[in-house]
């Protein structure tokens, strides 16, 4: 039990320790503040972006993984889970080889397409992908795995097609998972710094986000970079609220 | 319970002396430009004194000031500017050790033409600057409004380092960073100089803390970077030699 407490204390106080030192007084005039605003509106679009994405790309993908036997399927399936483990910054570091304006794919990009990635928003929103799209792949595969597939075969056997199936029992039994990989992913978006400003730099209203800017304003304005992750905090525990039923549910 | 605290009680010790007992450990916190000159520095600083381990930790100014300000262990500050080190209440004594100028950094070979600042105002030139928050920063802008140059940058990097980073790997076309930056990136980025009356010098200020627990080679360090031999690597690396008069 004590270290149970511990552990609680442990976690908790650093966020406490924000709420006690968050301005409330001048909030609304630091959060007022030029910059700040552009960087709440950038994190949404961009994490938003980062989870459609990953939803686009990261559904057909956790499907083929949890349905399609095939040779390579634990090799692919590690690469997958790879950028969940790797440091953040060496992330940035690889998107800059792999889709920089020098990198392999990058130039042929700005070549064939005129598209550069690096100090645009839409570089921010593959940075985010690329650390996001992994835990909603891992959370829907999973998802699929433990789904029990005589539902499937009932409505098959019924006449349905397979696009009826997928849509009419398939994702409504894998609703939760979807939920759940999707908060996931879209939580790690929004909270994702070292891969954003190695790849996509730091420019207030393009590629700025919230963490960009906490961590900017710490270096001068201790006050403001604190209210900046009060706000971040509210937004964290709000989605926490609303994912209540499914996460705070005890089994 | 008690095993938990004795395991971080174990594992802040480490972080304090490493290397052998006799050693005592000296915690120096540098401005990002200081990363190369201040390795050899170091290197030089323990062979006079072999019982100082030397640790350096390169970053901001700013953010390492901001640290400073938060607690963390540091015996002796270097930051880019008086401004910075001004801000830290435990700065005992600082002293303009070195100076600095700012150059432009572009590609090698500056496929672009770019000669002078005004070219940096071009749309179709990508720029980086250090961000406004950082010394480097503070100083391009104070040189591109004394030139009334507009620039749009496409980033504010976090340290002057990632700044020519960006155009050596070719992210950037161009870049404003310190004379001593181009010249630790070997041949990776050619520089533009920026003609000195339109330039602005960069003194580096140093000082040991006040709540350093080595304050007798803290004092020593700083007493090295001051002293011809120590002079005499900064000069190598590009820096300017500290005023004389004093």
């Amino acid at each position: 039990m004590p270290l149970a407490a511990l552990a609680v204390a442990f976690l908790a106080l650093p966020l406490v320790a924000v709420a006690v030192r968050t301005p409330w007084g001048a909030l609304a005039e630091e959060l007022a503040a030029p910059g700040v605003l552009a960087a709440l509106r950038l994190s949404l679009v961009c994490s938003l972006g980062a989870l459609a994405l990953s939803f686009f790309l990261g559904l057909p993908l956790a499907w083929v993984l949890a349905r399609v036997p095939f040779r390579g399927r634990r090799i692919v399936r590690a690469l997958v889970i790879l950028p969940m483990v790797l440091p953040p910054v060496v992330g940035g570091v690889a998107l800059l080889l792999a889709y920089g304006r020098q990198g392999i794919v990058g130039h042929l990009l700005e070549q064939a397409l005129g598209i550069t990635l690096p100090f645009t928003t839409a570089g921010v929103i593959v940075a985010e992908a690329f650390v996001g799209m992994p835990f909603f792949v891992v959370t829907v595969e999973a998802g699929l795995r433990a789904m029990d597939g005589r539902y499937e075969e009932a409505a098959a056997s019924l006449g349905a097609g397979r696009w009826t199936t997928f849509r009419r029992v398939t994702l409504p039994l894998l609703a939760p998972s979807l939920g759940a990989g999707a908060a996931l992913c879209w939580a790690r978006a929004l909270g994702e710094f070292g891969a954003t400003i190695t790849f996509a730099g730091n420019l207030p209203g393009s590629t700025q986000t919230m963490p960009l800017a906490v961590y900017l304003a710490l270096q001068t304005d201790t006050t403001t970079a604190v209210a900046l992750s009060a706000v971040m905090l509210a937004i964290s525990l709000t989605v926490l609220v609303v994912l209540r039923d499914r996460w705070f549910r005890l089994p | 319970m008690l095993t938990l605290a004795a395991l971080l009680a174990a594992t802040s010790a480490c972080g304090q002396d490493e290397g052998t007992a006799a050693s005592r450990d000296l915690r120096v916190f540098a401005a990002a430009s200081l990363t190369e000159a201040f390795t050899e520095l170091g290197d030089a600083f323990m062979a006079e004194h072999p019982d100082v381990k030397v640790t350096f930790v390169f970053g901001a100014s700013s953010d390492l000031a901001r640290q400073i300000e938060e607690g963390a262990q540091a015996d002796v500050l270097a930051t880019a500017d008086k401004e910075t080190m001004a801000g830290v209440a435990d700065a005992v004594d600082p002293r303009v050790f070195v100076r600095n100028r700012l150059t432009i950094v572009v590609a090698p070979g500056d496929p672009l033409a770019i000669h002078a600042l005004e070219d940096l105002a071009k749309p179709d030139v990508k720029v980086v600057l250090a961000a406004p928050e950082v010394p480097a920063g503070r100083y391009a802008e104070r040189i591109l409004d004394g030139q009334g140059v507009v620039v749009e940058p496409v980033s504010y990097e976090a340290t002057v380092k990632s700044v020519v980073t960006k155009v050596s790997l070719g992210e950037a076309d161009a870049g404003i960073a310190y004379v001593t930056d181009v010249a630790a990136a070997g041949g990776e980025v050619d520089e533009v100089p920026i003609p000195i009356a339109e330039n602005v010098i960069a003194a580096y200020p140093i000082a040991t803390l006040a709540g350093s627990q080595a304050g007798a080679e803290a004092q020593a360090f700083v007493d090295f970077v001051l002293s011809d031999a120590g002079q005499k690597i900064m000069k190598t690396y590009g820096f300017l030699p500290r005023p004389t008069a004093r």
